[in-house]
């Protein structure tokens, strides 16, 4: 294993964007941050630009108006960078999959390295995904 | 030393770029992990600021449309550069005694290299929250190089002879006991600690590169190389500040006998102070930070100037 890919395996930097969230899953997101979680153990953190980040958090059941913006900011995202669904909105649609302004799930649009069910998924299961999607990178 | 060759080395390998970086990368793992440790967490493991270079330097270098592309890539090498020199010439004159008339005032003036290099960086980069932390930027640059000035110059004063060169300042100290012993330096050092602060733009003078605010401001455009730079800037800045506050208040770096634990201790202190003045504090406003500077500050710094004249 070259040492750029062990550095991108042991420092990945969130970066957190809200498609269309009922802000529910952010805060499940915010927590694993919290001091009981404490995601830096495993060198993760949360970044205020785009542009530094590693992964993608997108949560939300993405309608139709903010399409435009998911896939610029994935567009953004620099290589390598991966893109993980929260919730269920994100994963499948969720209850808003009939929505007049539902304009597909998540993977509609960009591609997603992970899947994290759940209406809010726990911090536990969100932090479960990162794992077994670093074993996978 | 005097060779060429020999300068250069010590520029690029001991003691410049590289120790530097390994050290400074060192240090933010201890500012991370006390951080962590303040906030009751477990914190990061002692290889992660390492991985963060590594993993920066394998990503995408992304150059915004609309962005001066050379002048956004290279702004942040002056700094690094300059960072560099100045721990050369602070560890050659720890170890070796090289000095030259004046090297205070070359480290002093090479210390607002990295904070330019930022500003000219964020200002090519055509990203408007980029330009609102680089005028920040600016203005704390403004509010902190008058008090640190007087400060520093504070210590040449309580030198006898006056002198600017830094080995003369580590002579009479070896001689006559740190400068910290007097109150005018104490005070002094209480100054470039806080001056510190706002050099290394850790809280309560993170403004011009605030997280939540706008979004890490001056360098919210840097990806994957030049990203790196920054953050090796940042770091390196961590490790020389402290050393150029030991040099030149607290008699300077020793290596024989139990001096080189003693250093250790000086050294540390000081990144702790540093750290945890950054995490009992929250961010304060542009106009808030320079008030402080040219008020309390400054007044502090033009007291302990007169008493270093006075002779106290």
């Amino acid at each position: 294993m070259n040492a750029t890919k062990w550095g991108f395996k042991k420092s990945l930097w969130v970066f957190h964007l809200n498609a269309g969230a009922c802000n529910n899953c952010d805060i499940e997101v915010l927590d694993c941050l919290c001091p009981k979680f404490d995601i830096e153990r495993f060198g993760m953190k949360l970044v205020g630009s785009l542009k530094h980040a590693d992964v993608l958090l997108v949560s939300g059941s993405v309608p139709r108006r903010v399409v435009p913006d998911l896939i610029e900011a994935y567009e953004q995202l620099p290589q390598p960078g991966v893109v993980i669904a929260i919730g269920a909105c994100a994963c499948t649609g969720g209850i808003f999959k009939d929505g007049y302004n539902f304009a597909g799930p998540v993977d509609k649009h960009v591609p997603v390295a992970a899947y994290v069910p759940g209406c809010p998924p726990r911090p536990e299961a969100i932090i479960g995904a990162v794992v077994k999607l670093l074993g996978k990178l | 030393m005097a060779s060429t060759l020999g300068l250069v080395l010590s520029f690029l390998i001991f003691p410049g770029l590289f120790f530097t970086a390994v050290m400074g990368l060192a240090t933010q793992w201890i500012d991370r992990k006390v951080s962590a440790l303040v906030q009751w967490r477990v914190g990061p493991p002692w290889y992660q600021p390492f991985a963060d270079i590594l993993k920066l330097l394998g990503k995408e270098i992304i150059v915004p449309a609309g962005a001066r592309r050379a002048g956004f890539l290279f702004a942040p090498m002056a700094g690094f550069a300059a960072i560099g020199v100045v721990s050369t010439i602070l560890w050659l004159t720890n170890l070796h005694g090289t000095s030259f008339v004046g090297d205070l005032i070359g480290v002093i003036y090479l210390l607002t290299i990295p904070s330019l290099g930022i500003i000219l960086g964020a200002s090519a980069s055509s990203n408007p929250l980029a330009s609102v932390g680089a005028s920040r930027e600016m203005k704390l640059v403004l509010a902190y190089e008058l008090p640190f000035i007087i400060a520093i110059f504070t210590a040449v004063t309580k030198v006898s002879p006056m002198t600017l060169r830094l080995d003369g300042i580590l002579e009479y100290q070896a001689a006559n006991g740190a400068l910290l012993g007097n109150v005018s330096c104490i005070l002094a050092f209480i100054v470039c600690i806080l001056v510190t602060q706002a050099k290394l733009t850790y809280p309560p003078f993170d403004i011009p590169e605030a997280d939540t605010e706008i979004m890490d401001g001056t360098h919210i455009e840097y990806s994957g190389a030049a990203l790196a730079v920054i953050k090796l800037q940042q770091a390196m800045m961590l490790f020389t500040l402290p050393i150029f506050l030991i040099t030149v208040f607290w008699g300077g770096l020793v290596f024989s006998g139990w001096g080189i634990l003693y250093t250790i201790v000086k050294y540390v202190i000081i990144i702790v102070i540093i750290v945890l003045i950054k995490n009992v504090n929250p961010r304060v406003r542009i106009d808030q930070a320079v008030r402080f500077f040219w008020g309390p500050v400054t007044v502090i710094a033009v007291v302990s100037m007169i008493l270093a004249i006075l002779g106290f």
